[in-house]
C-alpha cells in the first residue's frame, strides 16, 4: 500500500495505483488523475462512464467489465477504447476510483 | 495485490494465433486477445488452418464443443459420436457462458474488433480451403503471409493456440 496526494487531499493507493478506499475519491481527483494519464479533459462521456463504474461498484462489490459498460453504460466499446486508450476497464476504474474489475472479458 | 514481477516491464503487445475451429479451441484465444486491449496493450489476432472457421461468415455461428477425442469431456468416445452429441455439449457450455457473461463468438468477434485489435487470415490456409476475402466477417483486415505476420508481431509476444 502506498499514498498520494490528488486534488490537495492525500489518498490510499494498493501496490497498481487503484483505490483501497473508494470512499475517498471525489471528483476533482478524477480530473487530475485523468491529466496524468494523457486525458487533458474529462468529457461527458468520460464522467457517464466513471459515473456508471462507481454505481455498479457499490451495488455489486464489484467493478463492470468492458462488455458490460459497452451494453449498459450508454457508451459503446468502440467509444470506451478512444476515451480511455490505456484499457477501458482498468484505466477508467483507477479514475473512478474504484478496485480494479475482476471478470476476465 | 498485483502478480507482476517487480522491476519487470509490462508486455506491451501480444500476437495470437488461432489455428483450430472447435469452441474449446477459439475461445482461449480470443479471451486473451480481448482482455490484453482491455489491459492496454496491442493485440493482433491470427487465424489460421480450421481456426479460420472463427471468422468464416457462414461457419462462425455453427462452432461445436469436440466430444470425440476429448478425454476431459469425461465421456465414452462412442457415445460422444453418437449424432447430436457435439450439438447437445455446445448448447449446455454456451448456456454456461452466457449465464458468465461471456458473449458467443460472432459478437466476441465483433466486440475485440470494436477494441481495436487487428485481425488477420493466413494465406496459406485460405488457398488451401479455397476461401476468398469475402468469406470472412468485416472485422477481417487483410490476409496475410508468414512472412507478414512476424513483421507484425515483432516487439511483442506470440501466443500459439
Amino acid at each position: 500500500m502506498s499514498t498520494a496526494t490528488y486534488a490537495g487531499v492525500q489518498v490510499r493507493l494498493n501496490d497498481e495505483g487503484f483505490f483501497e478506499d473508494p470512499n475517498e475519491w471525489t471528483p476533482e481527483m478524477a480530473t487530475e488523475m485523468a491529466k496524468a494519464d494523457g486525458i487533458d479533459t474529462l468529457t461527458d462521456p468520460h464522467w457517464t462512464v466513471i459515473n456508471f463504474m462507481r454505481k455498479e461498484f457499490f451495488e455489486k462489490g464489484t467493478g463492470p467489465t468492458v462488455r458490460v459498460l459497452g451494453k449498459t453504460s450508454g457508451v459503446s466499446v468502440k467509444d470506451l477504447y478512444l476515451l480511455f486508450p490505456k484499457g477501458p476497464a482498468k484505466m477508467a476504474a483507477r479514475i473512478a476510483g474504484i478496485p480494479k474489475p475482476k471478470g476476465c472479458i | 495485490m498485483g502478480y507482476r514481477t517487480e522491476g519487470v516491464e509490462p508486455i506491451k503487445k501480444v500476437s495470437i494465433i488461432i489455428s483450430k475451429g472447435s469452441l474449446e479451441g477459439i475461445y482461449p484465444g480470443l479471451i486473451m486477445a480481448n482482455g490484453a486491449r482491455a489491459e492496454g496493450m496491442e493485440a493482433n489476432l491470427f487465424f489460421t488452418f480450421f481456426g479460420l472457421d472463427a471468422i468464416h461468415k457462414k461457419r462462425i455461428e455453427h462452432i461445436k464443443v469436440a466430444t470425440v477425442g476429448n478425454p476431459a469431456m469425461h465421456i465414452p468416445t462412442l457415445l460422444g459420436g453418437l449424432p447430436g452429441m457435439s450439438a447437445l455439449a455446445t448448447h449446455m457450455m454456451t448456456k454456461k457462458m452466457d449465464e458468465l457473461d461471456i458473449p458467443p463468438i460472432n459478437e466476441f468477434i465483433e466486440m475485440i474488433g470494436d477494441t481495436g485489435a487487428g485481425m488477420y487470415a493466413c494465406k496459406a490456409s485460405v488457398d488451401m480451403f479455397d476461401m476468398k476475402k469475402e468469406d470472412f466477417v468485416e472485422q477481417v483486415q487483410d490476409i496475410i503471409t508468414v512472412g507478414d505476420f512476424y513483421d507484425m508481431a515483432a516487439g511483442g509476444e506470440i501466443i500459439f493456440t
